[in-house]
């Protein structure tokens, strides 16, 4: 292991890199695009043995993917925003053809009006396609669940594809101090890719992406849910067997101080950080807060309900906003609820949209302010920091 | 003569396509040149759709299909993993209908050229889309009716030309481009057994007659094929190392037939014909046709 200040994209491709794919398809697009450029040159000077397919699209990008991985190779893709839109109909396809295809996601804006900057949006919108997802908080985290999210995708009880999602310039473009596992460690975790029942081999001739009657199709989609319930247990054990050997400890949902807080803020992405400071802070002033801070978010994390159930409010911070309704997070962490009498007041923080900053003054006035008065009212949304809002 | 079609089917017959389907025939012709050390790759349409149904499939070599307009884009996936893997020799075949290539799939096609993978593109234009039911497409020809350009009192049917998709694949300057048809399946076999020898990109556009959706007797698409070419609707013809000036016409009719001849049995150019008959258009057509079999000295 070797420490190095990198940017987030640089823990991405380097995390990429010791896992060695073997076909990389990907185009530009702020701020994912130091990936793709990082990746070229690691197979133009002969770093990484890889093909880098420059695709004239996202919709391809994700296409030869596709291809590639099906013939039974390791693949990579990195986008955001626009492009992960552009990418939306054949995400279903990847997961609906079991390939552990893994992705980057710099978290960006979705037009219009047209943003580059951070909010989860986008890959919200992806939540229901079949993908794997981790949010990270640091580029530690993004280089770490890389790894991770290959020996997760490509477990044969799961052989589902993964997307590992940083926050835009917060986390791409951010330089940090990052443990660089080395690769013969990477290679001990990772064993080389071999395909189960996905490959084109003239010798073993199979059809991959029938068509499917409504005769089968029900089972298909059962069969990727059952795949989805089993990777809850392979993300422990790869959890676990990675702090084995690299000596840090991820959970599917992060609690910190917790276990007394009478208010739990829960969020996920680079404002996490920010958070815990808050936190920290506004314990000083003896308030009794705590955070719990979501890494997987698909399959769901469950142990949610578990760890925050005991607060007197739980404070949901959205970076997104399901228009016509509140934010993503708060309707799937609300729903876990559903049939427990003793849960928590759940508040709705919409935060962030668009690259506006997340401060600890928000966290103040959300704790401090927002939460007394949200006991009164309790409003369903609220939005932090908008001009002209409520 | 020797058999066209080798004893082992590569695509196994109990299909669902319609009789006579003129991609059934394409289809058979292809694989049988390509042999079994050959990846398929399809887009959706018919040929996809009445091949793969779950849990059946008709192909007896490695088959993947993904979406409509992607199949040149997973070709490309396909061809740089096997080079990945090492392994040579294996023909990766890409098989799209006119809207999967003309259409909603050329920009991944296009890129699929440019990028020079080793990857045989064969268009099976059936001028429409036909798995959704018979709508235009930008291979439509002029004045054919199809469900989404009807005729009436303010139409002719599709309003426009067709688009040169053959030309259009030369000037992207890659290795191999021609037409073929299914009448002529010796001269089609020689240009897929050409193609795949290309070190990049080959294209071979095929005109398959499509009974329902050209609305003619099923037991007439071998004879619609021939008569395309009889009449200089559809040349034959091929291009090597993207240049113009090396275009080969490869099969010239002796002497041209009259396009009506290709026109009156197919129902979707009826409105031509009655209830009273439209001269000017069929003469508009005729020019056209005329002054491009000029160009290609026909
Ligand atoms: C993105 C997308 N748009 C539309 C469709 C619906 N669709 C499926 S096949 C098809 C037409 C296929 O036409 P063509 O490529 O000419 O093949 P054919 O069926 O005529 O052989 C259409 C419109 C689709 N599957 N995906
Ligand atoms: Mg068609």
């Amino acid at each position: 292991m070797v420490k190095k200040v990198i940017e987030g994209q640089q823990a991405i491709a380097t995390g990429v890199k010791l896992c060695r794919p073997k076909v990389i398809a990907s185009y530009p697009i702020t701020p994912s695009t130091h990936v793709p450029e990082m990746l070229s040159k690691f197979v133009a000077n002969g770093e990484l043995e890889a093909g880098f397919i420059n695709v004239e699209s996202e919709h391809s990008a994700i296409s030869a993917c596709i291809g590639a991985q099906a013939t039974g190779v390791r693949t990579f893709t990195a986008t955001a925003s626009q492009g992960l839109a552009l990418m939306h109909e054949v995400l279903y396809i990847a997961a609906g053809m079991r390939l552990p295809i893994v992705m980057s996601v710099a978290n960006r804006a979705l037009s219009a009006p047209i943003n580059i900057w951070c909010d989860n949006n986008d890959s919200m919108a992806e939540r229901d396609t079949g993908w794997l997802q981790f949010y990270c908080e640091n580029a530690q985290e993004a280089i770490d669940l890389i790894i991770q999210a290959y020996k997760i995708a490509e477990n044969k009880e799961v052989l589902l594809p993964a997307m590992v999602i940083i926050d835009a310039y917060n986390l791409t473009h951010t330089m940090e101090v990052v443990d660089v596992p080395s690769q013969e460690d990477v290679d001990k975790f990772q064993p080389p890719y071999k395909p189960v029942y996905a490959y084109l081999d003239p010798d073993r001739p199979i059809t991959q992406g029938s068509f499917g009657t409504p005769e089968y199709y029900m089972e298909f989609k059962y069969s990727q849910q059952r795949a989805m319930e089993n990777a809850k247990k392979v993300i422990d054990d790869v959890f676990e067997e990675f702090e084995k050997i690299f000596g840090r400890k991820y959970e599917k949902v992060e609690c910190y101080k917790t276990s007394d807080a009478e208010i739990i803020l829960l969020c996920l992405g680079s404002m996490s950080g920010t958070a815990k400071e808050a936190v920290d802070r506004l314990r000083e002033k003896g308030i009794k807060v705590g955070l719990a801070k979501i890494t997987v978010f698909r399959p769901f994390p469950e142990e949610v309900v578990e760890v925050t159930k005991n607060a007197r409010v739980l404070a949901i911070l959205d970076r997104n906003i399901s228009l016509g309704y509140t934010g993503v997070l708060r309707t799937e962490v609300a729903s876990a609820f559903v049939n427990l009498s003793k849960r928590p007041l759940i508040a709705n923080f919409i935060v962030g949209l668009g690259g506006r900053d997340v401060t600890l003054e928000d966290f103040y006035e959300i704790v401090e302010r927002k939460i007394p008065e949200f006991k009164k009212t309790k409003r369903l949304v609220e939005w932090i920091n908008v001009k002209g809002g409520a | 003569m020797k058999s066209v079609i080798e004893e082992v089917e590569l695509l196994a017959p109990g299909h669902r396509m319609c009789a006579g389907c003129g991609l059934a025939i394409s289809t058979r012709l292809a694989l049988n040149v390509a042999g079994i050390n050959t990846i398929v790759v399809l887009p959706t349409g018919c040929l996809e759709v009445t091949t793969t149904q779950y849990p059946e499939t008709s192909w007896r070599v490695p088959f993947i299909h993904v979406a409509f307009e992607n199949a040149a884009a997973v070709a490309s996936g396909i061809d740089v993993a096997l080079e990945m893997m090492g392994r040579k020799g294996i023909n990766v075949l890409a098989i799209g209908g006119d809207g999967g290539t003309f259409d909603i799939g050329f920009q991944a096609l296009s890129g699929m050229f440019e990028r020079g993978h080793r990857v045989t593109y064969i268009c099976h234009d059936n001028e429409a889309y036909m798995n959704t039911g018979i709508q235009r497409s930008s291979a439509t020809p002029y004045a054919a009716w199809t469900t989404t350009s009807p005729y009436g009192r303010y139409s002719i049917g599709k309003k426009k030309r067709k688009k040169p998709i053959g030309i259009i694949a030369v000037a992207h300057d890659i290795p191999y481009v021609a037409t073929a048809t299914i009448a002529y399946y010796e001269d089609y076999q020689r240009k897929v057994k050409k193609a795949l020898s290309m070190d990049g990109p080959a294209f071979i556009h095929v005109l398959v007659p499509c009974p329902t959706g050209w609305r003619f007797p099923p037991d007439k698409t071998v004879e619609i094929s021939r008569l395309a070419v009889e009449t200089g609707v559809f040349v034959l013809w091929e291009v090597e190392g993207g240049r113009m000036e090396n275009l080969k016409v490869t099969v010239k009719p002796k002497k041209r037939k009259p396009v009506e001849e290709y026109l009156m049995p197919q129902r979707r150019f009826s409105h031509l014909f009655k209830p009273e008959r439209r001269q000017d258009v069929i003469d508009k057509i005729q020019r056209t046709i005329d002054e491009k079999c000029e160009r290609y000295g026909l």
